[in-house]
Protein backbone atom coordinates (compact mmCIF):
# COMPACT_ATOMS: atom_id res chain seq x y z
CA UNK A 1 0.00 0.00 0.00
CA UNK A 2 1.15 3.55 -0.85
CA UNK A 3 1.72 5.58 2.49
CA UNK A 4 0.24 9.01 1.80
CA UNK A 5 2.68 12.36 3.34
CA UNK A 6 1.18 15.46 4.97
CA UNK A 7 2.54 16.62 1.59
CA UNK A 8 0.44 14.52 -0.20
CA UNK A 9 -2.64 15.60 1.43
CA UNK A 10 -1.59 19.30 1.04
CA UNK A 11 -1.72 18.64 -2.34
CA UNK A 12 -5.70 17.45 -2.34
CA UNK A 13 -6.25 20.69 0.05
CA UNK A 14 -5.01 22.96 -2.73
CA UNK A 15 -7.54 21.60 -5.08
CA UNK A 16 -10.21 22.65 -2.14
CA UNK A 17 -8.68 26.02 -1.58
CA UNK A 18 -9.09 26.44 -5.57
CA UNK A 19 -12.93 25.63 -5.67
CA UNK A 20 -13.45 28.45 -2.77
CA UNK A 21 -11.68 30.64 -4.59
CA UNK A 22 -13.30 30.30 -7.50
CA UNK A 23 -16.52 30.33 -5.67
CA UNK A 24 -15.45 33.94 -4.48
CA UNK A 25 -15.43 35.16 -7.77
CA UNK A 26 -18.45 33.47 -9.06
CA UNK A 27 -20.03 35.44 -5.89
CA UNK A 28 -21.09 32.16 -4.73
CA UNK A 29 -21.72 32.36 -0.70
CA UNK A 30 -20.36 28.27 -0.37
CA UNK A 31 -16.66 29.44 0.08
CA UNK A 32 -16.50 30.05 3.60
CA UNK A 33 -18.50 26.42 4.64
CA UNK A 34 -16.60 24.46 2.18
CA UNK A 35 -13.64 25.73 4.19
CA UNK A 36 -15.19 25.03 7.36
CA UNK A 37 -16.24 21.66 6.11
CA UNK A 38 -12.72 20.83 5.09
CA UNK A 39 -10.99 21.79 8.08
CA UNK A 40 -13.77 19.70 10.08
CA UNK A 41 -13.09 16.78 8.05
CA UNK A 42 -9.25 17.26 8.42
CA UNK A 43 -9.73 17.28 12.55
CA UNK A 44 -12.41 15.29 13.11
CA UNK A 45 -10.39 12.42 11.05
CA UNK A 46 -7.18 13.07 13.26
CA UNK A 47 -8.91 12.48 15.83
CA UNK A 48 -10.34 9.40 15.50
CA UNK A 49 -7.44 8.15 13.84
CA UNK A 50 -5.66 8.89 17.41
CA UNK A 51 -8.10 7.62 19.28
CA UNK A 52 -8.13 4.23 16.84
CA UNK A 53 -5.13 3.57 17.14
CA UNK A 54 -4.95 4.35 20.71
CA UNK A 55 -7.79 1.84 21.28
CA UNK A 56 -5.93 -0.63 18.65
CA UNK A 57 -3.11 -1.24 21.42
CA UNK A 58 -5.53 -1.74 24.55
CA UNK A 59 -8.39 -3.59 22.52
CA UNK A 60 -10.02 -4.30 26.18
CA UNK A 61 -13.96 -4.62 26.09
CA UNK A 62 -14.26 -1.52 28.33
CA UNK A 63 -12.85 0.51 26.05
CA UNK A 64 -14.51 -0.96 22.87
CA UNK A 65 -17.99 -0.20 24.80
CA UNK A 66 -17.36 3.51 25.66
CA UNK A 67 -16.39 4.19 22.07
CA UNK A 68 -19.43 2.21 20.98
CA UNK A 69 -21.39 4.09 23.37
CA UNK A 70 -20.49 7.90 22.17
CA UNK A 71 -20.64 6.59 18.79
CA UNK A 72 -24.54 5.65 19.74
CA UNK A 73 -25.21 8.81 21.28
CA UNK A 74 -24.06 10.99 18.89
CA UNK A 75 -25.85 8.89 16.11
CA UNK A 76 -28.82 9.33 18.25
CA UNK A 77 -28.66 13.27 18.35
CA UNK A 78 -28.41 13.36 14.31
CA UNK A 79 -30.98 11.01 14.30
CA UNK A 80 -33.31 13.66 16.27
CA UNK A 81 -31.77 16.52 14.35
CA UNK A 82 -33.11 15.38 10.89
CA UNK A 83 -36.37 15.27 11.97
CA UNK A 84 -38.76 18.08 11.20
CA UNK A 85 -41.70 17.35 13.89
CA UNK A 86 -40.44 15.29 15.85
CA UNK A 87 -41.07 14.53 19.28
CA UNK A 88 -40.88 16.93 22.43
CA UNK A 89 -38.91 16.44 25.53
CA UNK A 90 -36.60 12.75 25.84
CA UNK A 91 -38.78 10.89 23.66
CA UNK A 92 -37.98 12.71 20.65
CA UNK A 93 -33.98 11.29 21.52
CA UNK A 94 -35.31 7.94 22.64
CA UNK A 95 -37.56 6.61 20.25
CA UNK A 96 -34.30 6.76 17.78
CA UNK A 97 -31.68 6.07 20.14
CA UNK A 98 -33.17 2.96 21.11
CA UNK A 99 -34.05 1.32 17.90
CA UNK A 100 -30.41 2.21 16.63
CA UNK A 101 -29.55 0.72 19.83
CA UNK A 102 -31.21 -2.36 19.16
CA UNK A 103 -30.58 -2.95 15.64
CA UNK A 104 -26.69 -2.00 14.90
CA UNK A 105 -25.93 -3.68 18.38
CA UNK A 106 -27.47 -6.80 17.59
CA UNK A 107 -26.36 -7.07 14.34
CA UNK A 108 -22.97 -6.37 14.80
CA UNK A 109 -22.31 -8.32 17.94
CA UNK A 110 -24.11 -11.53 15.68
CA UNK A 111 -21.09 -10.47 12.60
CA UNK A 112 -18.47 -10.32 15.11
CA UNK A 113 -19.46 -13.60 17.13
CA UNK A 114 -21.57 -16.20 14.38
CA UNK A 115 -19.88 -14.49 11.18
CA UNK A 116 -15.80 -13.31 11.40
CA UNK A 117 -15.29 -15.13 15.02
CA UNK A 118 -12.46 -13.41 15.67
CA UNK A 119 -11.04 -13.43 19.51
CA UNK A 120 -11.56 -11.54 21.47
CA UNK A 121 -15.02 -11.16 19.92
CA UNK A 122 -14.57 -7.22 20.58
CA UNK A 123 -11.65 -6.97 18.56
CA UNK A 124 -11.40 -3.15 17.84
CA UNK A 125 -10.34 -3.34 14.00
CA UNK A 126 -13.22 -5.60 13.35
CA UNK A 127 -15.99 -4.01 15.99
CA UNK A 128 -15.89 -0.06 15.63
CA UNK A 129 -15.90 -0.11 11.96
CA UNK A 130 -18.56 -2.47 11.64
CA UNK A 131 -20.63 -0.52 14.19
CA UNK A 132 -19.84 2.37 12.28
CA UNK A 133 -21.05 1.47 9.14
CA UNK A 134 -24.21 -0.47 10.67
CA UNK A 135 -24.82 3.19 12.67
CA UNK A 136 -24.55 5.56 9.74
CA UNK A 137 -27.23 3.47 7.42
CA UNK A 138 -29.67 2.83 9.96
CA UNK A 139 -29.12 6.27 11.36
CA UNK A 140 -30.17 7.46 7.94
CA UNK A 141 -33.28 4.79 7.65
CA UNK A 142 -34.54 6.05 10.93
CA UNK A 143 -34.75 9.69 10.45
CA UNK A 144 -36.24 9.37 7.06
CA UNK A 145 -38.57 6.73 8.51
CA UNK A 146 -39.05 8.84 11.14
CA UNK A 147 -39.61 12.35 9.86
CA UNK A 148 -42.50 10.68 7.50
CA UNK A 149 -44.42 9.21 10.21
CA UNK A 150 -44.77 12.12 12.26
CA UNK A 151 -44.71 14.63 8.99
CA UNK A 152 -47.61 11.90 7.71
CA UNK A 153 -49.42 11.81 10.78
CA UNK A 154 -49.85 15.61 11.03
CA UNK A 155 -51.05 15.68 7.28
CA UNK A 156 -53.31 13.38 7.46
CA UNK A 157 -54.84 13.81 10.91
CA UNK A 158 -58.23 14.21 9.71
CA UNK A 159 -57.74 10.80 8.11
CA UNK A 160 -56.43 8.94 11.57
CA UNK A 161 -59.41 10.74 13.46
CA UNK A 162 -62.12 9.93 10.95
CA UNK A 163 -61.14 6.00 11.30
CA UNK A 164 -60.53 6.43 14.75
CA UNK A 165 -64.40 8.11 14.94
CA UNK A 166 -65.61 4.98 13.38
CA UNK A 167 -64.57 2.51 16.20
CA UNK A 168 -61.12 1.87 14.13
CA UNK A 169 -58.07 0.86 16.60
CA UNK A 170 -55.50 2.96 17.05
CA UNK A 171 -52.79 0.71 14.77
CA UNK A 172 -55.19 0.55 12.68
CA UNK A 173 -55.82 3.92 12.12
CA UNK A 174 -52.29 4.61 11.60
CA UNK A 175 -51.43 1.09 9.39
CA UNK A 176 -51.14 2.99 6.17
CA UNK A 177 -48.85 5.47 6.99
CA UNK A 178 -46.96 3.46 9.43
CA UNK A 179 -46.05 1.45 6.05
CA UNK A 180 -44.97 4.43 4.13
CA UNK A 181 -43.07 5.37 6.44
CA UNK A 182 -41.22 2.10 7.00
CA UNK A 183 -40.73 1.70 3.06
CA UNK A 184 -39.44 5.26 3.10
CA UNK A 185 -36.80 4.15 5.81
CA UNK A 186 -35.65 1.26 3.96
CA UNK A 187 -35.54 2.44 -0.36
CA UNK A 188 -31.91 4.13 0.30
CA UNK A 189 -30.48 0.46 1.11
CA UNK A 190 -32.54 -1.33 -1.18
CA UNK A 191 -31.79 1.24 -3.93
CA UNK A 192 -27.69 1.07 -2.62
CA UNK A 193 -27.84 -2.87 -2.87
CA UNK A 194 -29.68 -2.76 -6.42
CA UNK A 195 -27.07 -0.48 -7.85
CA UNK A 196 -23.70 -1.72 -6.05
CA UNK A 197 -21.02 -2.51 -8.31
CA UNK A 198 -22.89 -1.48 -11.47
CA UNK A 199 -23.52 2.39 -10.69
CA UNK A 200 -20.99 2.74 -7.95
CA UNK A 201 -18.49 1.14 -6.25
CA UNK A 202 -19.16 1.36 -2.75
CA UNK A 203 -16.64 3.07 -0.62
CA UNK A 204 -15.52 -0.10 1.84
CA UNK A 205 -14.53 -2.18 -0.93
CA UNK A 206 -12.59 0.56 -2.93
CA UNK A 207 -10.90 0.81 0.42
CA UNK A 208 -9.87 -2.23 0.66
CA UNK A 209 -8.84 -2.67 -2.99
CA UNK A 210 -6.55 0.32 -2.36
CA UNK A 211 -4.98 -1.64 0.82
CA UNK A 212 -4.02 -3.97 -1.32
CA UNK A 213 -6.53 -6.79 -0.70
CA UNK A 214 -7.43 -9.49 -3.94
CA UNK A 215 -10.98 -7.81 -5.35
CA UNK A 216 -12.68 -10.78 -5.01
CA UNK A 217 -12.06 -10.76 -0.67
CA UNK A 218 -13.10 -7.23 -0.87
CA UNK A 219 -16.13 -8.03 -2.49
CA UNK A 220 -16.82 -10.77 -0.03
CA UNK A 221 -16.76 -8.48 2.03
CA UNK A 222 -18.41 -5.56 0.70
CA UNK A 223 -21.53 -8.44 0.65
CA UNK A 224 -21.60 -9.41 3.94
CA UNK A 225 -21.46 -5.37 5.05
CA UNK A 226 -24.27 -5.08 2.47
CA UNK A 227 -26.33 -6.98 3.76
CA UNK A 228 -25.40 -6.64 7.62
CA UNK A 229 -26.39 -3.22 6.77
CA UNK A 230 -29.82 -3.87 4.70
CA UNK A 231 -30.68 -6.52 8.15
CA UNK A 232 -29.91 -3.41 10.85
CA UNK A 233 -31.95 -1.08 8.86
CA UNK A 234 -35.01 -2.86 8.52
CA UNK A 235 -34.57 -4.02 11.67
CA UNK A 236 -34.09 -0.48 13.49
CA UNK A 237 -36.89 1.25 10.64
CA UNK A 238 -39.45 -1.54 11.96
CA UNK A 239 -38.47 -0.54 15.76
CA UNK A 240 -38.50 3.28 15.75
CA UNK A 241 -41.86 2.99 13.60
CA UNK A 242 -43.53 0.94 15.76
CA UNK A 243 -42.34 2.88 18.75
CA UNK A 244 -42.82 5.77 17.73
CA UNK A 245 -46.38 4.60 15.60
CA UNK A 246 -47.34 4.38 19.70
CA UNK A 247 -46.55 7.49 20.70
CA UNK A 248 -48.73 9.24 18.84
CA UNK A 249 -51.29 7.86 20.97
CA UNK A 250 -52.73 8.00 24.21
CA UNK A 251 -53.90 5.01 26.93
CA UNK A 252 -57.83 5.95 25.21
CA UNK A 253 -56.03 5.38 21.37
CA UNK A 254 -56.42 9.30 20.82
CA UNK A 255 -54.14 11.05 18.50
CA UNK A 256 -51.89 13.18 20.13
CA UNK A 257 -49.84 15.77 17.44
CA UNK A 258 -49.61 17.94 20.61
CA UNK A 259 -46.22 15.25 21.47
CA UNK A 260 -45.05 16.64 18.39
CA UNK A 261 -42.60 19.54 18.22
CA UNK A 262 -43.24 22.23 15.71
CA UNK A 263 -41.14 22.91 12.78
CA UNK B 1 -84.86 -2.80 42.36
CA UNK B 2 -82.61 0.36 41.12
CA UNK B 3 -83.68 2.00 37.87
CA UNK B 4 -81.68 1.22 34.73
CA UNK B 5 -79.33 3.93 34.38
CA UNK B 6 -79.89 6.63 31.49
CA UNK B 7 -78.24 5.45 28.50
CA UNK B 8 -76.26 7.91 28.29
CA UNK B 9 -75.18 10.13 31.51
CA UNK B 10 -72.45 12.95 31.49
CA UNK B 11 -71.36 13.99 34.97
CA UNK B 12 -68.80 17.19 34.78
CA UNK B 13 -67.66 16.52 31.91
CA UNK B 14 -64.97 19.46 30.99
CA UNK B 15 -62.92 19.74 27.71
CA UNK B 16 -61.10 23.72 27.46
CA UNK B 17 -64.22 25.99 27.21
CA UNK B 18 -66.45 23.63 27.67
CA UNK B 19 -68.29 22.51 31.22
CA UNK B 20 -68.25 21.40 33.41
CA UNK B 21 -71.51 19.73 31.87
CA UNK B 22 -73.83 17.21 33.73
CA UNK B 23 -76.77 15.83 31.79
CA UNK B 24 -78.46 12.81 31.57
CA UNK B 25 -80.32 11.86 27.91
CA UNK B 26 -82.72 8.97 27.91
CA UNK B 27 -82.92 6.48 25.83
CA UNK B 28 -84.35 7.58 22.41
CA UNK B 29 -84.44 10.98 22.77
CA UNK B 30 -82.84 13.83 20.33
CA UNK B 31 -81.33 16.47 21.47
CA UNK B 32 -80.28 19.67 19.98
CA UNK B 33 -77.87 22.52 20.40
CA UNK B 34 -76.84 25.59 19.31
CA UNK B 35 -74.75 28.13 19.53
CA UNK B 36 -72.16 31.01 17.54
CA UNK B 37 -70.17 28.88 15.73
CA UNK B 38 -66.28 28.70 17.84
CA UNK B 39 -68.69 28.66 21.35
CA UNK B 40 -67.42 24.99 21.52
CA UNK B 41 -70.14 22.66 20.58
CA UNK B 42 -68.01 20.58 18.31
CA UNK B 43 -65.45 20.21 21.43
CA UNK B 44 -68.18 18.92 23.26
CA UNK B 45 -68.93 16.30 20.77
CA UNK B 46 -65.23 15.22 20.62
CA UNK B 47 -65.04 15.02 23.86
CA UNK B 48 -68.07 12.34 24.18
CA UNK B 49 -66.73 10.79 21.31
CA UNK B 50 -63.70 10.13 23.81
CA UNK B 51 -61.09 12.09 21.10
CA UNK B 52 -59.31 14.66 23.13
CA UNK B 53 -58.27 14.65 26.87
CA UNK B 54 -60.84 16.05 28.60
CA UNK B 55 -62.26 15.69 32.73
CA UNK B 56 -65.21 14.44 34.03
CA UNK B 57 -66.66 11.32 32.45
CA UNK B 58 -69.29 10.03 30.20
CA UNK B 59 -71.60 7.20 30.93
CA UNK B 60 -73.13 4.35 29.06
CA UNK B 61 -75.96 2.52 30.74
CA UNK B 62 -74.07 3.57 33.72
CA UNK B 63 -70.63 2.30 32.44
CA UNK B 64 -68.10 5.02 32.56
CA UNK B 65 -65.95 5.51 29.06
CA UNK B 66 -63.08 4.61 31.34
CA UNK B 67 -63.85 1.26 31.77
CA UNK B 68 -64.55 0.46 27.82
CA UNK B 69 -62.07 0.11 25.32
CA UNK B 70 -61.69 3.52 23.65
CA UNK B 71 -62.64 1.95 20.01
CA UNK B 72 -65.84 -0.03 21.43
CA UNK B 73 -66.81 2.98 23.28
CA UNK B 74 -66.06 5.22 19.81
CA UNK B 75 -68.26 2.29 17.78
CA UNK B 76 -70.97 3.10 20.45
CA UNK B 77 -70.83 6.76 20.96
CA UNK B 78 -70.38 7.71 16.83
CA UNK B 79 -69.63 11.14 15.80
CA UNK B 80 -70.56 12.38 12.53
CA UNK B 81 -67.77 15.37 11.79
CA UNK B 82 -68.67 18.21 10.08
CA UNK B 83 -66.28 17.87 7.40
CA UNK B 84 -66.39 13.82 6.23
CA UNK B 85 -62.89 12.06 5.63
CA UNK B 86 -62.50 9.47 2.56
CA UNK B 87 -59.40 7.72 2.52
CA UNK B 88 -59.93 4.76 0.50
CA UNK B 89 -60.12 4.88 -3.87
CA UNK B 90 -63.59 3.80 -3.91
CA UNK B 91 -66.93 4.83 -1.97
CA UNK B 92 -68.05 1.20 -1.19
CA UNK B 93 -64.65 0.40 0.18
CA UNK B 94 -65.50 2.21 3.61
CA UNK B 95 -68.48 0.72 3.66
CA UNK B 96 -67.73 -2.88 6.23
CA UNK B 97 -71.55 -3.55 8.16
CA UNK B 98 -75.10 -3.16 6.48
CA UNK B 99 -76.39 -0.16 5.14
CA UNK B 100 -79.50 1.04 7.51
CA UNK B 101 -81.51 2.29 4.95
CA UNK B 102 -81.13 1.87 1.21
CA UNK B 103 -79.27 4.30 -0.77
CA UNK B 104 -82.49 5.48 -2.49
CA UNK B 105 -83.94 6.64 0.51
CA UNK B 106 -81.61 9.59 0.84
CA UNK B 107 -81.85 10.28 -2.75
CA UNK B 108 -78.48 8.08 -4.23
CA UNK B 109 -78.62 4.82 -5.93
CA UNK B 110 -76.30 1.85 -4.74
CA UNK B 111 -74.24 2.49 -7.92
CA UNK B 112 -72.61 4.84 -6.45
CA UNK B 113 -71.08 2.65 -4.01
CA UNK B 114 -68.68 1.39 -7.11
CA UNK B 115 -67.32 5.30 -7.90
CA UNK B 116 -64.45 6.57 -7.25
CA UNK B 117 -64.34 9.08 -4.10
CA UNK B 118 -63.13 11.89 -6.04
CA UNK B 119 -66.44 12.47 -8.17
CA UNK B 120 -68.91 12.60 -5.31
CA UNK B 121 -70.26 16.13 -4.66
CA UNK B 122 -70.10 17.46 -0.93
CA UNK B 123 -73.76 16.43 -0.29
CA UNK B 124 -73.32 13.00 -1.22
CA UNK B 125 -69.94 12.71 0.37
CA UNK B 126 -72.01 14.13 3.64
CA UNK B 127 -75.04 12.07 2.56
CA UNK B 128 -73.18 9.01 2.40
CA UNK B 129 -71.30 9.94 5.75
CA UNK B 130 -74.41 9.61 7.79
CA UNK B 131 -74.76 5.98 6.10
CA UNK B 132 -71.50 5.20 6.71
CA UNK B 133 -71.70 5.89 10.30
CA UNK B 134 -75.31 4.22 10.48
CA UNK B 135 -73.40 0.82 9.21
CA UNK B 136 -71.74 0.95 13.32
CA UNK B 137 -75.30 0.65 14.93
CA UNK B 138 -73.65 3.17 16.95
CA UNK B 139 -76.10 4.06 20.66
CA UNK B 140 -75.19 7.65 20.89
CA UNK B 141 -75.63 9.76 17.43
CA UNK B 142 -72.89 12.87 17.75
CA UNK B 143 -74.36 15.26 14.53
CA UNK B 144 -72.33 17.71 14.08
CA UNK B 145 -74.61 19.70 11.21
CA UNK B 146 -75.25 17.18 9.83
CA UNK B 147 -77.99 19.06 6.87
CA UNK B 148 -75.22 21.70 6.35
CA UNK B 149 -74.55 21.47 2.68
CA UNK B 150 -77.79 19.65 1.86
CA UNK B 151 -80.77 21.27 -0.03
CA UNK B 152 -84.44 21.40 1.59
CA UNK B 153 -85.44 18.34 0.00
CA UNK B 154 -82.11 16.13 1.23
CA UNK B 155 -82.22 17.94 4.22
CA UNK B 156 -85.46 15.98 5.03
CA UNK B 157 -84.47 13.10 3.70
CA UNK B 158 -81.48 12.55 6.54
CA UNK B 159 -84.00 13.76 8.89
CA UNK B 160 -86.24 11.28 8.04
CA UNK B 161 -83.73 8.70 8.32
CA UNK B 162 -81.78 9.70 11.35
CA UNK B 163 -85.55 9.84 12.62
CA UNK B 164 -86.24 6.02 11.82
CA UNK B 165 -83.11 5.04 13.12
CA UNK B 166 -83.53 6.76 16.50
CA UNK B 167 -87.01 5.19 16.91
CA UNK B 168 -85.53 1.87 15.57
CA UNK B 169 -82.70 1.14 17.66
CA UNK B 170 -84.09 3.84 20.74
CA UNK B 171 -80.84 5.64 19.58
CA UNK B 172 -80.19 9.01 21.80
CA UNK B 173 -79.17 11.79 19.01
CA UNK B 174 -77.01 14.38 20.22
CA UNK B 175 -77.81 17.08 17.06
CA UNK B 176 -75.83 20.14 16.60
CA UNK B 177 -77.85 22.38 14.67
CA UNK B 178 -77.99 26.51 13.14
CA UNK B 179 -81.77 26.14 11.70
CA UNK B 180 -84.29 26.86 14.10
CA UNK B 181 -86.83 25.02 12.11
CA UNK B 182 -85.13 21.82 11.91
CA UNK B 183 -84.53 22.04 15.66
CA UNK B 184 -88.48 22.74 15.95
CA UNK B 185 -88.72 19.55 13.59
CA UNK B 186 -86.43 16.67 15.47
CA UNK B 187 -85.82 18.06 18.61
CA UNK B 188 -87.00 16.62 22.07
CA UNK B 189 -85.13 19.02 24.32
CA UNK B 190 -83.30 22.18 22.86
CA UNK B 191 -80.20 23.65 24.54
CA UNK B 192 -78.36 26.87 23.74
CA UNK B 193 -74.59 27.01 24.19
CA UNK B 194 -73.69 30.65 26.43
CA UNK B 195 -70.44 30.73 27.95
CA UNK B 196 -69.45 26.98 27.96
CA UNK B 197 -72.50 25.74 29.67
CA UNK B 198 -75.33 24.29 28.18
CA UNK B 199 -78.67 25.61 28.65
CA UNK B 200 -82.30 23.58 28.26
CA UNK B 201 -84.83 26.37 26.51
CA UNK B 202 -88.08 25.82 24.62
CA UNK B 203 -88.22 24.76 21.35
CA UNK B 204 -89.05 27.59 18.36
CA UNK B 205 -89.17 30.06 21.40
CA UNK B 206 -92.67 28.73 22.46
CA UNK B 207 -93.65 27.75 25.46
Amino acid sequence: MIELSVTDLAIAAVLVLLLALLSIRLRSNISQQLIIAATRTAVQLTLIGLVLKALFANANLGWVMLMALIMLLVAGREVMARQERRFKGWLGYAVGTISMFLSSFAVTVFALVVILGEDPWYTPQYAIPLLGMLLGNTMNGIAIAMDRLTHTAWEQRAVIEARLMLGERWDRAISDYRRQAIRSGMIPIINAMAAAGIVSLPGMMTGQILAGAAPVEAVKYQILIMFLISAGTGLGTLTAVSLGSKQLFDERQRLCLDRLRQP
Amino acid sequence: MSKTPPLLQINQLQRLMMGPLSLQVEAGDCLCISGPSGSGKSQLLRALADLDPHTGEACLRGVPASEIPAEVWRTRVGLLPPESVWWLPQVGDHFHGDLPVPLEHIGLSAAILAQPVAQLSSGEKQRLALMRLLSNHPQVLLLDEPTANLDPENTRRIEAVIDEYRRARQAVVIWVSHDQAQIARVADRYFAVSDGLLEETTIGGRQ
